[in-house]
């Protein structure tokens, strides 16, 4: 490809063709402000915020959206561009509802941030702000909030290009232009799969997860109340960045600490029954290829992973007639919560009723999972409230507890103990490549046969991924497997998702295994994570999942200690009646459109 | 299947089953059903494979395609300035007062609706006003009075023929 060469406020730069001139000047280190813009998405150019001046040209072009041309002279700070974006930033808070001391996004707000850098004020341009915007609340996971929203279509495109779910688009025109769902439904009764894309990728305050901390906070006031919480491994490589650590930082024993100075009574580990969960699926898996190939029945394959609830919901939706291809095993959030309220209430001597089960997650989907009807095998709702990273960032600055010097401390007991192949459930390939580890040792005795146990062709940001493995050298009663190649594959992000289940539908998927993941990076780049996520933030979250990993002394599910015990003592064998009973789950048909 | 559910099959088969052909197939159920109910947007989508919402998107961009429903005589008076000056309020006002419905309302026997619309090009002969596709103009309150006595003749001689339509007069 040729290169162009141009000069931006005085620096020569010299880029591929095609780079825009918004990407050009970031690699001179010249900052244009932006707000449509998103790397993880097509260029809009509606919200005119980036524009620049170039030499020979009328008009102010939008720089996000004119690729650099030879011997372009562009500049970014001239009075002329001051004026138009100090317009256009007044213009968009004239439509603004501007209480941002209420707002949940204040200070993590890219309109707010350029209002302020721009010096706004509320004169310019009176408020032309409808009167009777009223929040939609109806979903248990997302808040719509078109009061706040400008319009910048950065959910759409994220529902479109990233999930292909079209949940919500532009709809009316002109001043009326809103974005919406079909015939402004409610969001909880439109084909929404709750991934919380759209709000990771919102500018402003206008989505937002449904909040559940005030709630906590009076479980935890509550003395009847037993409160713990259980965090999912994605929350320790995230929470860093919303309490002053750099990007990829690991603060699991600061974690920790906080919450138990919150005043969770018990602080546990989602990681645990992400070791059981493998046990289960992977005891699954076995099960289903067991029947495939010795018994000749007919059996779902490929299987798929159902620890995702955006994932899950999407196929729901999208592929009703295709739901015994995924796993029965719930996810790890909710083996946790129906295990609180039987296994640990039973052991620690607690009335279940007494027990309010938290859980920590990535995810804006989780809270939904949560309330699904289905989740309740305990007796008691499962998971009382499912809080994103986010949240907890929230809940420990309202503690006043200083972040940065807090000392490090472990999980509690019971089901704190996890392993590496847990931890990396949080990374795209994660559930994979535990899976694989266990598995290929209950099969054949010996460990997987990668240098470190590092599984590389299931690692990585490509959106589909595939592996083989020739199963050799079996141990007798799985002889039937000799000489099988196992072909797994790996998605993230529901558009991949797709392609996968295409496959499926058509009978032409090579796989054995598949494991998906409805947001792109998996769940270090979940609906709930800290804002902004982006390509190199999740590339870092990444790295410090699998630094985690490589520091646990046990990296695999079935060696962890508390998972035998909770065998030994409790469940006594993989899919037993006790864990159909607490670890199993059945799934809906709903409607595509 | 209903009838709008097949009448969206056919149109779907008739302009195919792309995206890009989502415009005639609603165009295509607005000029038989005057405007697109949920059922038929959704059967669209399922036709199209898109979603529901891109569909309702798409169609509440456009005047034309109306996601309300309508009459079968859907009257569009224009209210840009050169009918405005011409009269176009007292043009309303005489379809107001024959129909005893206001601006955004439809009888109740769902035989008319009136709304305003931007420019109709007739801006030589304003004011004027649309029927469905059918444009009148140079208009006086005496003169739509006369159209539209024309039209609920002619509504009655149907209701004669096919006998359940009814309207009030």
């Amino acid at each position: 490809m040729a290169n162009i060469n141009l000069i931006i406020d005085d620096f020569k730069v010299t880029v591929e063709e095609g780079t825009s001139i918004l990407q050009a000047a970031e690699k001179v280190n010249v900052k244009i402000p932006t707000l449509c813009y998103h790397e993880d998405l097509c260029v809009a150019g509606n919200c005119r915020v980036c524009v620049v001046e170039v030499e020979g040209m009328r008009t102010l072009p939008a720089s996000c959206a004119i690729p650099a041309e030879e011997g372009m002279v562009v500049k970014t700070n001239t009075p002329k561009v001051r004026r138009a974006r100090k317009d256009i930033v007044s213009l968009l808070v004239s439509e603004h509802n501007t209480q941002c001391t209420t707002c949940y996004r204040s200070t993590n707000c890219e309109l707010q941030n350029l209002s302020a850098e721009y010096n706004i004020d509320n004169e310019t341009y009176m408020s032309v702000l409808k009167p009777d915007i009223v929040i939609d609340r109806s979903s248990w996971a997302i808040e719509k909030d078109d009061s706040k929203c400008i319009r910048c279509q950065r959910c759409v495109r994220t529902c479109a290009e990233l999930q292909h779910v079209n949940a919500i688009d532009v709809v009316h025109k002109g001043k009326d232009m809103i974005i919406s769902t079909f015939v402004d439904a409610p969001m909880n009764d439109v084909v929404c799969v709750n991934c919380g894309q759209c709000i990771n990728h919102c500018p402003t305050g206008a989505l937002t997860e449904r909040r559940y901390f005030d709630d906590v906070w009076d479980a935890i006031g509550d003395d009847e109340k037993h409160v713990i919480i259980n965090t999912a491994p994605s929350v320790r490589v995230g929470l860093g960045e919303m309490l002053g650590f750099p990007v990829g930082t690991r603060v699991t024993g600061k974690m920790v600490t906080a919450l138990r100075k919150i005043g969770f009574d018990s602080v546990l580990d989602t990681d645990f029954t992400a070791d059981l969960t493998i046990i289960e699926e992977g005891t699954e898996l076995l099960t289903r290829l067991k029947k495939a190939l010795v018994d000749k029945k007919k059996v779902a394959l490929p299987m798929m992973t159902s620890c995702s609830p955006g994932w899950v919901k999407f196929i729901e939706h999208m592929y009703p007639d295709h739901l015994d291809h995924l796993s029965t095993c719930k996810s790890p959030q909710q083996m946790f919560g129906s295990l609180a309220k039987t296994y640990y209430a039973e052991k620690k001597g607690i009335d279940p009723k007494n027990i309010v089960c938290v859980a920590g997650m990535p995810c804006a989907a989780k809270k939904y999972e949560a309330n699904r009807p289905e989740m309740r095998d305990s007796g008691f709702q499962d998971i009382d409230a499912g809080l994103t990273t986010r949240e907890i960032g929230h809940m420990i600055k309202q503690a006043g507890i200083n972040f940065l010097d807090l000392e490090e401390s472990d999980f509690d007991s019971l089901m704190g103990e996890s392993t590496g192949a847990g931890v990396i459930f949080g990374a795209t390939g994660g559930v994979m490549e535990a899976a694989l580890r266990t598995a290929y040792e209950i099969v054949t005795g010996r460990e997987v046969p990668f240098e470190n146990l590092r599984i590389m062709p299931v690692r990585g940001d490509e959106g589909i991924k595939e592996a083989t493995i020739k199963i050799e050298g079996c141990l007798p009663e799985w002889s039937f497997l000799e000489g099988v190649e196992l072909k797994v594959a790996v998605a993230h992000g529901l558009i991949n998702a797709r392609t996968i289940m295409d496959q499926v539908v058509k009978g032409e998927s090579p796989y054995h295994f598949i494991e998906i993941m409805a947001c792109p990076g998996g769940c270090i780049g979940g609906g709930g994570q800290p804002i902004p996520t982006n390509a190199e933030i999740r590339k870092k979250r990444t790295e410090a999942i699998y630094a985690e990993d490589e520091g646990k002394v046990l990296r695999k599910s079935h060696e962890n200690p508390e998972i035998k015990q909770i065998y030994k003592e409790f469940l006594k064998e993989p899919l037993g009646h006790k864990s159909h009973e607490l670890l199993h789950t059945k799934y809906r048909k709903r409607f595509r459109y | 299947m209903t009838e709008v559910q097949e009448k969206v099959r056919d149109l779907s088969e008739k302009y195919g089953r792309r995206r890009e052909n989502l415009l005639p197939i609603l165009q295509g159920i607005v000029e038989k059903e005057h405007y697109l109910t949920s059922e038929a947007m959704i059967q669209v989508a399922k036709e199209l494979d898109i979603s529901a919402a891109e569909v309702y998107g798409t169609a509440s961009f456009y005047s034309f395609l109306d996601t309300e429903q309508r009459g079968q005589y859907v009257i569009r008076v224009c209210k840009t300035i050169s009918c405005d000056m011409k009269g176009k309020n007292s043009i309303i006002k005489a379809i107001e007062d024959v129909l005893k419905i206001k601006v955004g309302e439809t009888t109740q026997s769902k035989m008319f609706t009136l709304l305003e619309t931007n420019c109709l090009g007739w801006c030589h002969k304003a004011p004027a006003i649309l029927i469905n596709d059918e444009p009148y103009t140079n208009l006086t309150p005496a003169k739509i009075k006369a159209i539209l006595g024309d039209y609920i003749r002619n509504a009655e001689g149907k209701q004669k023929i096919i006998g359940d339509i009814q309207y009030e007069r």
